[in-house]
């Protein structure tokens, strides 16, 4: 089992959602985080005072997913939510040891 | 007669409008969001404690009769002569309430200047004192009665003089004396929810109607002067509305286009300030000038505040929320301008109000007018620099005026309240922030419960 965590522009949330039901993914997580990345902040003019804001708004995406699906996913995801302009975000992929699905108790490729 | 009674009555409510919730909305929504709740607390406690200081020795300090009109030709009225509005007729009291809440929004208005670091309890203090102290005498003098009126007649129609450039000079001598907040240039403090503000700038344009509009004044001379009281009353509204309208709205490009020049955006904010500066300039002109005059002073007050707001960064003055930059930059402009641009034909021209025989040097008149609104400006700024000086400084080796340096990092909501403006999660409770029901109010919800 894989985790694939895909930090993105908030407008594109839609977009990799879309993507990743067609794929047959049945559930994620989503939240709200700031952070920068080689396109930095930008800066703010309030009444002639500038302001540097560091922290961009992102969307981050996680799925659990089993090891064959990985490559399709992350190229699904890539592909939905490419701009192609600068701080289109990032996609990573780490090893989950164990899953437990709590209604149910099933573990671990059952409870994907 | 009708008519104008119950005009006074909705101007009265209008004004009340501009500082609950207007310019609480204004201010507040340009802090912090962990200093939003106070900032909107000192508009709320300053009309309060005005207000009863107003019936109580305010009115007989600064007016001294009965009915509209402000006669006495001493520094100060007698303070305790109409005590508690005792000999002010009940058909009168309407004036009493309209200038009450001019008082009001006068103190308000300073809280801007020093925002998210004062106690409560001081600022109420210096609340009380300084409308007795300054704004009292100063409405005395600049607006028709006072020992400086007799010398020096000057045109303020509805209080550029009065409230703005005197609130403007209190807010920036207190800033002085209160100091920067902590982190002042170091740290980002930016408005939190200018929606906020946006909104409290269209009401206090809408206010300001009441405010402007509602100032004309009607004697015996002024009916008589426009042929009867129903041409003086359409006659002088028509035209302080007109130009209320068509100043706010130069004004507000005028800023617009300004920091458009200077940091390339046109910014809501600005948009906000614009709409306040344009109101601040044309209100002791609005019944001085004509449509065009109104342009130009509105247009000028866009772009010269638009530019002064950022000065206070190059003299290291927290003049937070830019009370001098708006109020003071804005009510001298207006002020003087009638100097330039004021014209015998307008409202207050044909009420025998221009000193004699003096016009606008635009309008064929000498500089006379112009020195004389160069007086009032003048007599302001050092009655009221002086005094809030003297009584900023007071406050601050009694009781003192600031919130410990970690109460005002923490926030002063929390401080100085116990409260926290938003409960959207994390901070202020919500799923995260985890807020739990204390012991004494539990007792109170079992109690409740047994009885029902």
């Amino acid at each position: 089992m894989k985790q694939i965590t895909a930090v993105v522009k908030p407008f594109k949330l839609d977009d990799v959602k879309a993507a990743l039901e067609v794929l047959g993914v049945q559930g994620l997580t989503v939240s709200e985080v700031q952070g920068f990345g080689r396109q930095r902040g930008h800066t703010e003019v309030y009444r002639g005072a500038e302001y540097t804001v560091d922290f961009v708004p992102k969307v981050r995406i996680d799925v659990v997913v089993s090891d064959d699906d990985v490559d399709k996913l992350v190229a699904a995801i890539v592909e939905a939510a490419r701009t192609g302009k600068i701080g289109d975000g990032k996609v990573w992929v780490t090893p989950v040891e164990a899953l437990v699905r709590v209604r149910t108790g099933e573990r671990d490729g059952d409870a994907i | 007669m009708d008519g104008y009674f119950a005009w006074m009555i909705v101007a009265t409510a209008l004004v009340l409008m501009m500082t609950v919730p207007a310019l609480a909305l204004f201010y507040g929504g340009m802090t912090r969001t962990r200093s939003v709740l106070n900032m909107m607390m000192m508009s709320f406690v300053a009309f309060a404690v005005v207000g009863v200081t107003f019936v109580l020795w305010g009115w007989s300090e600064g007016w001294g009769g009965d009915g509209a009109g402000n006669s006495n030709g001493d520094l100060i009225a007698s303070p305790f002569k109409m005590w508690g509005l005792h000999g002010v007729s009940q058909g009168n009291y309407i004036f009493v309430l309209f200038q009450l809440t001019f008082a009001a929004i006068t103190v308000a208005l300073i809280s801007g200047a020093i925002a998210d670091r004062v106690k409560l309890s001081s600022w109420i203090v210096f609340a009380a004192f300084w409308v007795t102290l300054v704004y009292y005498p100063i409405a005395h003098n600049i607006w028709g009665g006072g020992w400086f009126y007799t010398k020096f007649p000057n045109l303020d129609y509805a209080g550029g003089t009065v409230v703005h450039i005197n609130a403007g000079i209190a807010g920036g001598v207190l800033a002085l004396i209160i100091g920067p907040r902590v982190g002042f240039k170091k740290d980002p403090m930016k408005p939190h929810n200018l929606t906020l503000t946006m909104i409290g700038a269209g009401l206090l344009w809408f206010g300001w109607y009441g405010f402007n509009v509602g100032s004309m004044v009607f004697s015996d001379s002024t009916t008589k002067a426009w042929g009867g009281f129903e041409a003086q009353f359409q006659g002088e509204m028509g035209v302080t509305f007109m130009n209320t309208s068509v100043a706010t709205m130069c004004a507000m490009l005028g800023w617009l286009a300004m920091e458009r020049v200077l940091h390339g955006k046109a910014t809501s904010l600005g948009a906000a300030s614009g709409v306040v500066a344009g109101l601040v300039a044309i209100t002791p002109s609005c019944g001085a000038v004509n449509t065009v005059g109104a342009i130009v002073i509105g247009s000028l007050a866009g772009l010269v505040c638009a530019w002064a707001v950022g000065l206070k960064y190059k003299f290291g003055l927290d003049d937070s929320l830019d009370v001098v930059g708006v109020h003071l930059v804005g009510g001298i402009l207006g002020a003087v301008l009638i100097g330039f641009v004021g014209t015998d034909k307008s409202p207050q021209g044909i009420d025998g109000f221009f000193p004699s025989g003096t016009n606008g040097l635009f309008y064929g008149g000498n500089a006379t007018l112009l020195g004389h609104q160069l007086m009032g400006v003048l007599f302001t700024l050092v009655w009221s620099g002086g005094i809030t000086a003297i009584l900023g400084l007071a406050i601050k080796y009694t009781i003192g005026w600031r919130i410990s340096r970690d109460a005002e990092i923490e926030g002063i909501d929390a401080d100085q309240h116990g409260e926290s403006a938003y409960d959207f999660g994390g901070h202020g409770g919500g799923v995260l922030g985890g807020s739990s029901v204390t012991a004494a109010s539990s007792a109170a919800a079992a109690k409740e419960g047994a009885l029902a």
